[in-house]
């Protein structure tokens, strides 16, 4: 009683908007990438995070091993709390290792940068860096400039 | 005086009834049983006619837009040097705003007007009289199926114009404009985040296809069964319906995205 061409189109429509969810899904949002992954928790203690978004990546050499999933105020140690998730993969940095917040291009975003020692112990679920370098920010580094330019005349 | 004060209470009456009739419509249609079977069939019906009819349209107008917005973001992006956040620009835009709120438009426009002056002629000549005096209900009948056809194509028709958009935005970045791809397509995905932007999007397309279809037959229900009555509504719906989804779109951004 229905027209074969009617059903055909309508299953054909209902089929190109799941085509384009898996699109959006894949090629879009990357989906795949960012998917459920092993993960372990660490965290650094920063003087000052300023600009640190989360979800900003965690890089070590350049490549890009984890996001940082949290950033909270420390009172008792009166810095900044970053929680990052690591995947598993990259399970061997040292207790050494040291954070420092740094910057891609002049004003881009800002990232987490790991760069490890050479300690044989590995960081584990759980465990904070303390050896950091904070975040720069740009009115301290030109309020020194301008402190220093006018103090050698 | 008094005249006046009849007068404000007589229009805040009118809109309180207009707002009851119009949620019992909605209620009695999507609730209470109704025999699956044949509703079944007669929504599919209605997504041909204002899901797969619309597709051309939808598609046409996200292949400008993204281009469009391709040709636009490079132009300002290129003055700091950050044409590879084009891929970025377009896809963020396009999944969070212009895909959602450009398909539920240009849905009501194409779409629910027709909705509305094909239920009105129907009541106009009597159509939904006679259904009612042959026992069946018009408005699970005639209402429901076209109510659900809504709901499921204007989503699915968001999808797609988003995709297209994209596919749009890469045309013009890419291969006209000479954006690297990677980065292009690179910067998109390491921007755009599935539940929070491309899932959003669809939340909102849900929201708006409520919003359009239940004004869109409302209307048609409702009217002075007149060819000028129709005209009115079928103007009424595309007015109140666009007024609707840029007043929703504001909310739900909002909510959506208003704490970052």
């Amino acid at each position: 009683m229905y027209s074969r061409r009617l059903e055909l189109s309508v299953g054909a429509f209902v089929l190109l908007g799941a085509i384009c969810l898996a699109f959006l899904a894949l090629e879009v949002s990357g989906l795949t990438q960012t998917g459920r992954q092993d993960t372990y928790r660490i965290s650094a203690r920063f003087d000052n995070v300023a600009g640190l978004t989360t979800r900003a990546k965690v890089s070590a050499a350049g490549v890009t091993v984890g996001r940082v999933v949290g950033i909270r105020y420390d009172a008792k140690t009166a810095g900044a709390m970053v929680d990052m998730d690591i995947q598993s993969a990259f399970s061997d940095f040292s207790m050494d290792t040291t954070a420092s917040i740094l910057t891609a291009g002049l004003l881009g975003e800002k990232y987490i940068g790991l760069s490890v020692g050479g300690d044989p112990d590995v960081l584990a679920d759980g465990d904070v860096i303390f050896d950091t370098q904070s975040a720069v920010v740009l009115e301290e580094l030109i309020g020194r400039f301008l402190m220093n330019s006018g103090s050698e005349k | 005086m008094i005249e006046r004060i009849r007068a404000i209470g007589r229009a805040t009456l009118t809109q309180i009834g207009d707002l009851g009739r119009a949620s019992l419509l909605l209620f009695q249609a999507i609730a209470g049983r109704s025999r699956v079977g044949v509703h079944w069939r007669l929504t599919v019906d209605q997504v041909y006619a204002v899901g797969v009819l619309s597709l051309s349209i939808i598609v046409v107008s996200g292949l400008f837009i993204g281009m469009v917005l391709g040709l636009q973001g490079y132009t300002i992006l290129s003055d700091y040097g950050s044409e590879q956040a084009l891929g970025q620009m377009v896809a963020l835009s396009l999944t969070r705003e212009l895909g959602p709120v450009v398909t539920a438009l240009l849905f009501a426009g194409r779409a629910g007007s027709a909705l509305t002056a094909e239920i009105g002629l129907m009541k106009a000549t009597e159509q939904l009289a006679s259904l009612e005096m042959i026992g069946v209900d018009p408005l699970r009948r005639v209402v429901a199926p076209r109510f659900w056809a809504g709901m499921i194509s204007l989503p699915i028709l968001s999808l797609i114009f988003v995709s297209v958009g994209c596919l749009g935005g890469a045309l013009v970045g890419v291969s006209w404009l000479g954006v690297d791809a990677g980065s292009f397509w690179a910067n998109m995905q390491a921007s755009v985040d599935f539940w929070n932007d491309v899932f959003n999007g669809m939340i909102k397309s849900v929201v708006f296809a409520v919003v359009v279809t239940w004004i869109a037959v409302y209307q048609g229900y409702d009217l002075v069964p007149t060819s000028e009555g129709i005209a009115r509504a079928t103007t009424r719906t595309v007015v109140y319906a666009s007024l609707a989804v840029l007043a929703f779109d504001f909310f739900l951004t909002a909510v959506m995205f208003g704490e970052v």
